[in-house]
């Protein structure tokens, strides 16, 4: 992928309101990046790189936290231990019950966590851009979560139980079943998967390009009475970064209380 | 939904909804190491710790227990003993009170004998003086009688009175003879 000629930063170039010059909005060029390096025919670039950043901070923070873990703990233990228990507790245990939920346990824990560390990048100076805006990010979580609830299914029900499961087969619906069992069949197999993906890339990318339009505007507005539209202007990315702050963690939440109702579904006697 | 799948491959190459290989593969290297740091040895050195904290935290509430718990059999104990005590000082006093009883039952039963004794022992002296007066009156009255009838006689009759035993006699029958009116 070559880059666009309007990748190039806002800041960069001197384009300001009554200057004849068009606003240069953010679009989806906002979201290609100049490989840093190819290595065997494939472009590594900076939402790769953060990624990878992501690992090495989530993993990082734990290991400090939780490596030598002390009875009574430290500040910093304090702190993973109340975010390790948010996700089990909160989540896990609510959804699929203490006994059921706990091997599932590490696999959210891990998913809560990188997923947020990645959205976070967005409102970080100089990395500003949230990875699962990337569709293969989440594309990849949502694979993994999709690998478990179906393979939890037919573990569970057998084979022609499991995709009783997955239809909602229920006699009790008389002759609408069949019609039934085709859209749950459809919902469940098809589209769950891609609005779990889509729902955390969505609305990072609606945030970034949010934060985007307001930044770049800030700048593009600082020319004579336009000033003042850009303080206003800027005064919204301030407000957006909060909200996005907001936004960052709640995605990350319901991504992975999304990925235990489907473990939940599958685990479930009756659809 | 297909229908956002068909425009995204027909679209240019640009389409966001189209995930690329590469960044998926990325993706998942990325997140398998979270998951294998964290599953693998991560989260089970905290669980290790948090279930010792727990452990900790029951034991320490647990001694608390079997404090309180001996605490309140020592209390009971306490309140038995102190039952038995009264208990006992009832019974005590009690059995003082039925001892009293018994022994002033008995101290009046002696009072009495010795009261009824002491009353025989007057009845016996009175009877005793009665008898010797009664004696020493025969005796007088025989000797008196005897004087009078020797000097109404003119000679002494006393010794052949105290040979003949008539006055004894006559006095014995009148002795009778009271008896018997009595």
């Amino acid at each position: 992928m070559s880059a666009d000629p309007t990748t190039v930063l806002a800041f960069e170039t001197d384009c300001h309101i009554f200057d004849g010059c068009g606003f240069p909005a953010p679009g989806l060029h906002s979201f290609l990046f100049e490989p840093m390096f190819t290595a065997g025919g494939v472009d590594f670039n900076k939402p790769m790189l953060l990624a990878l950043l992501s690992t090495v901070l989530v993993v990082g923070f734990f290991w400090a936290a939780f490596n030598k873990p002390k009875l009574v703990p430290g500040k910093l233990q304090m702190v993973a231990e109340a975010g390790y228990d948010f996700v089990r507790r909160g989540v896990v245990y609510e959804t699929l019950g203490k006994r059921e939920g706990e091997k599932y346990v590490p696999i959210m824990v891990s998913l809560f966590f990188f997923i947020w560390i990645m959205n976070i990048w967005a409102i970080v100076p100089v990395a500003q851009f949230p990875v699962p805006s990337i569709i293969g990010f989440p594309v990849a979580l949502a694979l993994i979560v999709y690998v478990i609830w179906v393979s939890v299914t037919f573990k569970r029900h057998g084979f022609v139980g499991g995709w009783k499961n997955i239809a909602g087969y229920d006699k009790s619906l008389g002759p609408v079943l069949p019609v039934v069992m085709l859209i749950e069949l459809f919902s469940n197999l098809l589209i769950r998967p891609f609005t779990h993906a889509v729902r955390l890339f969505a609305n990072m990318f609606a945030g970034h390009v949010l934060l985007l339009i307001f930044t770049i505007a800030s700048w593009y507005l600082l020319n004579g009475i336009g000033i003042a539209y850009a303080g206003i202007s800027f005064v919204m990315v301030i407000l957006l970064t909060a909200f996005e702050l907001f936004i960052q963690a709640l995605q990350a939440y319901v991504f992975i209380l999304l990925a235990c109702n489907y473990i939940q579904g599958a685990l479930a006697e009756h659809h | 939904m297909i229908a956002l799948l068909e425009l995204a491959q027909e679209g240019e190459t640009q389409n966001p909804l189209l995930p690329a290989i590469p960044e998926i593969v990325i993706g998942l290297i990325a997140f398998f190491i979270v998951f294998g740091f964290l599953a693998k040895k991560l989260l089970p050195n905290i669980n290790k710790v948090l279930e010792e904290r727990r452990e900790a935290i029951e034991g320490g509430i647990e001694k608390a227990d079997a404090a309180q718990s001996e605490a309140q059999s020592v209390l009971e104990q306490y309140k038995a003993q102190l039952a038995e005590a009264r208990h006992e000082a009832a019974r005590l006093r009690q059995e003082a009170l039925e001892q009293g009883t018994v022994l002033k039952e008995e101290l009046r039963a002696e009072g009495q004998r010795q009261r009824d004794e002491i009353i025989a022992a007057g009845h016996a002296q009175i009877e005793a003086d009665r008898k010797q007066a009664a004696q020493s009156l025969r005796q007088d009255v025989g000797k008196l009688a005897t004087d009078l009838a020797g000097k109404l006689v003119g000679e002494s009759l006393e010794d052949h009175a105290r040979q003949s035993r008539t006055i004894d006699r006559f006095l014995s029958e009148l002795e009778e003879k009271a008896e018997a009116a009595r």
